[in-house]
């Protein structure tokens, strides 16, 4: 038994040591989505549909899995998810044809299918989160000089960005941003606001990974019988091991 | 076990039977845990979402459909015959009895219930077909007019599969004494309007 | 056999005996089960044999019905996971089966080889059993890293890239090497196709062929135990090892017992942390390859971030290559390395024990730091070396520690 907890200690040691390669891009905030939520995620939807997919796809989900997967109907699907000429059996591709996208944005609107998973909830938050506007236009704190504007401002109004200039060891002075302050309100307040990145995030979460809704209800049920097939053949183990002398 | 004595090391239990009742309990559990495994598998290979999207019911126009004209769609995979039958080929149908092996529909998996009438269609003239002959799937010839023909003396129009010589009469039920030995399968369909079939759906309020 | 009048199991008997006559299963099943004299104490070490068994059975049995629904076709094959994962029911099951399974394999593997390493089982005879599991150790990384690029993600493809130029060192035919294994004049189409063939049929079979040898050359001179004594030198009159116990029933119902605490793991990680945090299934691979972009950072998988920080560590191109490849083939002269007379580090004195130790640190850590990316070259080549010495200096300690005396039975 002394072997067993040797070497539970090692794997947690291992485990725990490892750096963590989910976390990049600095200091990302939270998202605190829970795509298990069905309103969260219908409210995301419809925010996705409305803001994102004017320029991005979704290209590997159909829209007939929305109406099984976030408890809608066919109609409410085909009134307010939608856009353009589709059917409800189709991808969910955006209405802007690839080649003049990559014209007007200087390059094509990245697919969304899998952002979730290859970003992360926290990135996809913070980035909604994290527009403010320059002279030169919208910038962003998370990505730097994106191609894509702040497409939500009318929601979460305009943020400026509050600077100010450290000095480094070698005596050279630059401009840092410290924190973004709204200039202008929009139509939510901030607190709304996040709630509908929050939304929006927990959708791309789910569609990242649709099987996320019925892979831990299998779980629990799978874990359960494992555990009471094992206590049964350590009860056989026990059983049969009385028999060999020490 | 071996049949000699045990090992140096192994003195089997005196009394088994708490053995061999764990083993019973975890043998009929692992079972269960085995089967319960294989159904992902199996179910894995059932026709995908997208074998059923492509798969959905189809449309089609049926308005310049001619009397005595049959017409050929795609469905899954299958083709699927509709044809608009003339007065007289419908009177027809009526005389054929005697020479058929099923012509009351009995065999039901042959077409949905709506379609277990005479003309076997829910509306009288218009037929709708699955014309793989039920034999081993040849896509027979549709032959309607009436008449002697090489294969029927007799003929009063219906379908002929050149593969094994089955013959069925222009509602899809099938003759005496050929190697297919059920009628044309009636798939799915619904009318939604005098011009428009749907093939893949059953009518509103048929199951 | 006693005769019953039961017409069912009388058939039963009947054909059993049809059988036996002309195949010998009962031999098989006495040779391998339940007359293959496995020693009494075996330890916690020894599940990761058989469970290493068990998660080839998995990567097999998924790994077909994946090949039933995957397209090996740089256009399609990305498009084509994702079609398994929403399309295909069960799929996203499956896939995570075999993704979980692979890093698992790798996770048992290891800590089999450092079962051998803890108790000697690699010396005099079982030098073949060593040096077949090493065999199926180098074939597994080929099928793993072939099954990576099948995903055709963006690390799929930068790995493969990386990997395969590693073959660019080989001196005047380094570059023909590297179109050639290839197949085109950049990672490509025919690169993803020939891997899926290797991946899928090949090295299979080579695998299988290995495990088979493997176990063949162990029951031929039977299984070691944590205290490296040799059971067969203490016999009962039938010529059957004192300390022994049929493997059949007593160390299935152990192993099965072994096994459902695996799968309980096994499980948790399928079901709630597919994506093991990022080792097991990486962020960027969620990412159409693109040869145009390459991503910041390209780390391989956690399993081969040892190997690879020896890479980093020399300031050669040729060379590291060279080390690399020696990190893992001279496993392969172990045997021969140690010259200790005893097996079991339980006899052995404090240096094996640090030198084991060592050894471990040296492995967990150069992983560590294989994954990072900015990791110091000091720590690289100070790791590196550990690594390096633990081998060569294997002879000297060997030979001049002084070992305790091995009992001549088995202790519990």
């Amino acid at each position: 038994m002394s072997q067993l907890i040797r070497f539970a200690a090692l794997a947690i040691l291992l485990a725990a040591s490892g750096p963590s390669l989910a976390a990049k891009g600095g200091n990302l905030d939270s998202a605190g989505t829970n795509v298990f939520d069905r309103a969260s995620l219908q409210r995301g939807a419809a925010l996705f549909a409305n803001y994102c997919m004017g320029c991005h796809s979704a290209q590997y989900q159909r829209y007939q899995r929305l109406v099984e997967d976030l408890d809608l109907s066919d109609e409410l699907v085909e009134q307010f998810l939608i856009k353009g000429d589709r059917e409800i059996t189709d991808y969910m591709l955006s209405s802007m044809p690839y080649e003049e996208s990559a014209d007007w944005f200087g390059k094509a609107p990245p697919d969304l299918t899998l952002t979730a998973r290859s970003r992360g909830p926290d990135w996809i938050y913070t980035f909604l989160r994290s527009y403010y506007l320059t002279d030169d236009g919208w910038n962003n704190r998370v990505l730097e000089n994106p191609a894509m504007p702040h497409v939500l401002w009318d929601l979460q109004g305009i943020q400026r960005a509050l600077s100010e200039t450290v000095t480094d060891e070698e005596g050279n002075s630059r401009t840092v941003i410290t924190s973004l302050e709204l200039d202008q309100a929009g139509r939510l307040s901030p607190a709304e606001y996040d709630r509908a990145v929050r939304d929006i995030t927990a959708f791309m979460e789910y569609l990242g990974e649709p099987a996320i809704l019925v892979r831990q209800r299998v779980g629990i049920w799978v874990l359960l019988f494992l555990t009471v097939f094992t206590f049964l053949a350590y009860l056989l183990y026990v059983e049969f091991w009385k028999d060999v002398k020490k | 076990m071996s049949e000699t004595e045990p090992l140096a090391s192994v003195e089997p239990a005196a009394d088994p039977s708490r053995r061999r009742l764990l083993l019973a309990t975890t043998g009929v559990v692992g079972a269960i845990g085995v089967g319960a495994a294989a159904w992902p598998f199996l179910a894995s290979l059932r026709p995908s979402q997208r074998a059923r999207v492509i798969g959905a019911p189809v449309e089609v126009y049926i308005g310049n459909l001619e009397p005595g004209q049959l017409a050929r769609v795609q469905w899954r995979g299958a083709t699927i015959g509709i044809m608009r039958r003339t007065e007289q080929m419908l009177e027809d149908l009526d005389g054929l009895a005697g020479r058929l092996r099923d012509p009351e529909s009995n065999n039901r998996d042959q077409q949905p219930e709506y379609a277990r009438n005479l003309h076997r269609s829910i509306r009288p003239e218009i037929l709708v077909l699955n014309v793989h002959c039920t034999h081993l799937g040849c896509v027979p010839q549709v032959v309607p007019e009436v008449g002697a023909q090489p294969f029927d003396a007799n003929w009063r129009g219906g379908f002929f599969c050149p593969c094994h010589r089955s013959t069925f009469d222009l509602a899809g039920r099938v003759f005496s004494g050929v190697p297919a030995s059920s009628n044309l399968l009636v798939p799915p369909h619904t009318f939604v309007d005098d011009d428009h079939v749907i093939i893949g759906v059953d009518p509103e309020g048929a199951a | 056999m006693a005769k019953t009048a039961n017409p069912i199991s009388r058939s039963v008997d009947a054909l059993d005996q049809w059988v036996n006559e002309r195949a010998g299963v009962k031999a098989f099943y006495k040779q391998h089960l339940s007359e293959y004299w496995a020693p009494k104490n075996f330890n916690l070490w020894y599940f990761f044999g058989s469970l290493s068994l068990l998660v080839l059975v998995n990567q097999l049995l998924t790994g077909i019905f994946l090949t039933m629904h995957y397209k090996p076709d740089a256009e399609h094959a990305f498009a084509s996971i994702e079609y398994i994962m929403r399309d295909v029911e069960w799929g996203w099951l499956i896939r995570y089966m075999h993704s979980t399974g692979a890093s698992l394999f790798f996770a048992v593997v290891y800590l089999h080889m450092f079962r051998a390493l803890l108790y000697g089982s690699y010396k005099k005879p079982r030098e073949l059993v060593w040096i077949l599991g090493v065999a199926i150790f180098l074939i597994l990384m080929a099928e793993s890293f072939m099954g990576y690029v099948l995903p055709w993600g963006q690390m799929s493809y930068w790995g493969a890239q990386v990997i395969i130029s590693l073959f660019g060192a080989v001196p005047f035919i380094g570059e023909a090497l590297v179109e050639w294994i290839r197949g085109d004049f950049f990672v490509a189409d025919a690169t993803l196709n020939r891997f899926f063939a290797l991946h899928v049929v090949a090295l299979p079979m080579v695998l299988l062929l290995l495990v088979v040898l493997h176990l063949a050359a162990l029951h031929e001179v039977g299984s070691n135990n944590p205290d490296g004594v040799d059971i067969k030198a203490k016999k009962d009159a039938k010529g059957r090892p004192l300390d022994a116990v049929p493997f059949h029933p007593y160390y299935t119902v152990k192993d099965v017992f072994g096994a459902g605490v695996f799968l309980l793991i096994a499980a948790f990680i399928i079901f709630f942390w597919p994506e093991g945090g990022g080792y097991f299934l990486k962020p960027d691979n969620f990412v159409m390859a693109d040869p145009l972009v390459t991503p910041d950072h390209i780390p391989p998988v956690w399993y081969f971030t040892p190997f690879y920080a020896i890479l980093q560590a020399v300031p050669d191109k040729l060379l590291g290559v060279v080390l690399m490849g020696v990190a893992v083939l001279i496993l392969f002269f172990v045997p021969w390395l140690d010259r200790s007379p005893v097996r079991s580090l339980r006899y052995r004195s404090w240096v094996s024990k640090l030198a084991l130790a060592v050894f471990v640190i040296a492995f967990v850590r150069l992983g560590m730091l294989g994954l990072a990316q900015d990791s110091s070259t000091f720590e690289l080549r100070l790791w590196t070396f550990l690594y390096f010495a633990f081998f060569i200096l294997m002879p000297v300690w060997t030979s001049f520690e002084k070992t305790k005396p091995v009992p001549e039975r088995v202790t519990t």
